[in-house]
């Protein structure tokens, strides 16, 4: 494959085994020579980043506090479970 | 209750899996809480996407911490707490499962009956280069998504909510809950290239709707 014949539309598919390390190398290069070249698909990753970091921040937010029934009884039986 | 137990090992140090692992089989109160506290949420998040209701998924979070107790003394540190944490209660909600869907993931090709991108979004004719953007990203600036903060994390929730079973547990787990890729394989008794392809198709239907939601907002 040279490089001319790797196009966007095959980058936005390869993106995640990009990001995750799982491309062979040949490949790799044809990527980063693609990258190098062009600006969308900058951006397309760039995108790809910032949604993963994003998505990491969803339990910052989550307020799933335990009634104090449930973790009063719940400590109890982890302090009597002892043997 | 809390005040009259003083852990005796300062909370910072409950961060290590080994001095919480021997703090839980001390029965230290402060180590048990700090479980509660970090872990508590985290459970309910990846139980709801298992069983039916949020009803359900309360009562599954409160008997893997039931099992979690029984079990604290075989803890074995052949993987970290939290997967240890995140096995159990999978086995506990896989008892209650009722949304047990399972899409087989096939391998990755463009002509994917899922594509990461509209097709209509590259060039058809090799005039100016076929398989190009034709309709590329917009760039996302950083003051607008700023802005935008709230929204785009209730949107990202609401993308993963509408994922299949299988894409939104892979991505809950890799991306919100943070395990590694071998983690997730792991527990969910996937091969590495399976759990690519969920994570790949979660991620990109994810991306699609925060760019919507962006433009929207840019309006």
């Amino acid at each position: 494959v040279s490089a001319t014949a790797y196009v966007c539309r095959q980058f936005v598919e390869d993106v995640t085994a990009y990001l995750e390390g799982a491309l062979p190398d040949a490949v790799v290069v044809l990527v980063d020579l693609h990258l190098a070249d062009c600006p969308h698909c900058r951006e397309y990753l760039a995108q790809m980043r910032r949604t993963v970091e994003m998505t990491g921040a969803l339990t910052e937010h989550d307020v799933d506090t335990m009634p104090d029934d449930v973790r009063r009884r719940l400590l109890r039986a982890f302090l009597e479970s002892d043997q | 209750l809390q005040a009259t137990y003083a852990a005796s090992v300062p909370a910072g140090d409950y961060a290590d899996d080994e001095l919480l692992a021997k703090a839980l089989s001390a029965r230290e109160p402060g180590a048990f809480e700090f479980l509660l506290d970090r872990y508590h949420g985290q459970l309910l998040r990846l139980a709801r996407q298992y069983v039916p209701s949020d009803a359900v998924a309360d009562e599954v979070v409160q008997e893997t911490w039931l099992a979690v107790i029984q079990g604290v003394d075989r803890f074995e540190h052949r993987s970290s707490l939290k997967t240890w944490l995140f096995r159990i209660l999978l086995n506990t909600a896989r008892t209650h499962g009722v949304k047990e869907k399972r899409s087989t993931p096939v391998a990755m090709t463009v002509d994917d009956d899922e594509p990461a991108v509209e097709p209509s979004r590259f060039r058809r004719f090799s005039l100016r280069g076929r398989g190009q953007w034709k309709v590329p990203p917009q760039p996302w600036s950083d003051p607008e998504m700023s802005a935008l903060a709230g929204e785009t994390l209730a949107t990202i929730d609401a993308a993963i909510a509408k994922l299949t079973p299988d894409q939104q547990r892979v991505i809950t787990l890799r991306d919100v809950l943070g395990c590694s890729a071998a983690e997730v394989c792991d527990l969910l008794e996937l091969s590495d290239s399976n759990q690519r392809v969920l994570l790949h198709r979660a991620r990109s239907k994810v991306r699609a709707a925060v760019e919507q939601k962006y433009a929207e907002g840019v309006q």
